[in-house]
């Protein structure tokens, strides 16, 4: 016993040393990992929520789930005129219109004045513009920001969301989202 | 008008070390302040230009109706706080819906407030919320397999901590016994 005792403690003396470097290596891992603020959607997968929302603007009308199941896939742009980001996307929004890519908005809390505004400098790629003034079909997709582009295939369901601008490189992933929405 | 005062106190304050580097230290002092006036000036341009960033990315709708306004019935206002207090602002996103100004977690307090009049349970709220941005949107712990090794955590710690006195303890009895 008298033999074995220090032997052991010996071993053991190192246990918290090494705990503690074990921390030490989680808490600067953690610090120095990039930080990834986007909040995935869980609604992938899943049919649109109901909603109607009326015409944000007067040349476009609202939208309501039941135009957004029509046999062809489509986006769905949650954006609005005080965005930024929004400004910078509206080139490939552009570009996958004239694509033969019909595209709905959502404007989140936004005044028509403004809207109206923001559509005659950055141009109008959608088809239908609905109000959404208190963010419900924001949240009823689960999208926690604008920009967001969802991906929605003929029967409703959305495949694939897309978080922040459309940037010029975004485009293709886009596109084969819009072809693999076909089948 | 908030300009006036600042630069006063920098004038009477010591000049900058950098005027100190060659030349008249006398002559400087006198040089140094029309530059730092300047200088000033660009500080103010950059704080205008920073608060104006964030303001423009605002939106100018008033907020929803229930995003500032209690309900009506004390107890359904205390049910839907108790739930907006554990429901995180997915914009702000440390801070929970009922502590967060922007925009959007009013329109989710107008919501929630909307919901619980209508007589739905705050738990009933809370699953439809997780079920559109997963578990991160909930600051309540849940019952789930992924949380038992926290809630384990303590318990098997205490149990090293006993097994490692036991241990001691006896060791020390030896001790006196073979003494």
């Amino acid at each position: 016993m008298s033999e074995e005792a220090p032997k052991r403690s010996s071993l053991a003396i190192w246990l918290p040393l090494a705990l503690f470097g074990a921390f030490f290596v989680l808490v600067i891992w953690g610090l120095y990992r990039p930080a990834d603020r986007d909040v995935v959607s869980a609604f992938v997968g899943k049919p649109l929520p109901q909603f109607n929302l009326p015409a944000a603007t007067a040349d476009r009308p609202g939208l309501s789930t039941a135009q957004m199941t029509t046999g062809k896939p489509r986006l769905l742009n949650v954006f609005a005129s005080w965005c930024v980001p929004c400004a910078v996307e509206a080139p490939q929004l552009e570009a996958l219109r004239q694509q033969g890519v019909e595209i709905d908005g959502v404007a989140i809390r936004d005044r028509p004045e403004d809207l109206n505004r923001f559509l005659a400098n950055y141009g109008n790629p959608f088809a239908r513009i609905g109000k959404d003034d208190l963010s419900e079909v924001q949240v009823g997709i689960g999208s926690s920001g604008v920009p967001e582009t969802f991906v929605i295939d003929g029967k409703g369901v959305i495949r694939h969301q897309h978080i922040g601008e459309i940037r010029p490189e975004d485009v293709p992933l886009i596109l084969q989202k819009l072809k693999e929405a076909q089948s | 008008m908030m300009r006036q005062p600042i630069q006063q106190r920098f004038r009477h304050s010591r000049p900058p070390r950098h005027s100190r580097e060659g030349g008249n230290p006398a002559r400087n002092r006198w040089t140094w302040i029309p530059a730092f006036a300047g200088m000033t000036k660009c500080v103010w341009l950059a704080i205008a230009i920073l608060f104006a960033a964030p303001l423009a990315a605002q939106d100018q709708m008033p907020p929803a109706p229930l995003a500032y306004k209690q309900l009506d019935d004390p107890a359904l206002e205390a049910k839907a706080q108790g739930l907006m207090e554990t429901l995180r602002c997915l914009k702000c996103q440390s801070q929970s819906i009922a502590d967060s100004d922007a925009p959007m977690a009013g329109d989710m307090r107008h919501q929630v407030r909307t919901r619980i009049a209508a007589g739905e349970e705050p738990e009933a709220i809370r699953s439809w919320l997780v079920e559109r941005y997963g578990d991160y949107v909930s600051y309540a712990p849940q019952n789930k397999p992924i949380m038992w090794p926290l809630f384990a955590a303590p318990l098997v710690f205490l149990l090293m901590a006993v097994l490692l006195l036991r241990g001691r303890f006896r060791r020390v009895k030896a001790k006196e016994d073979s003494v």
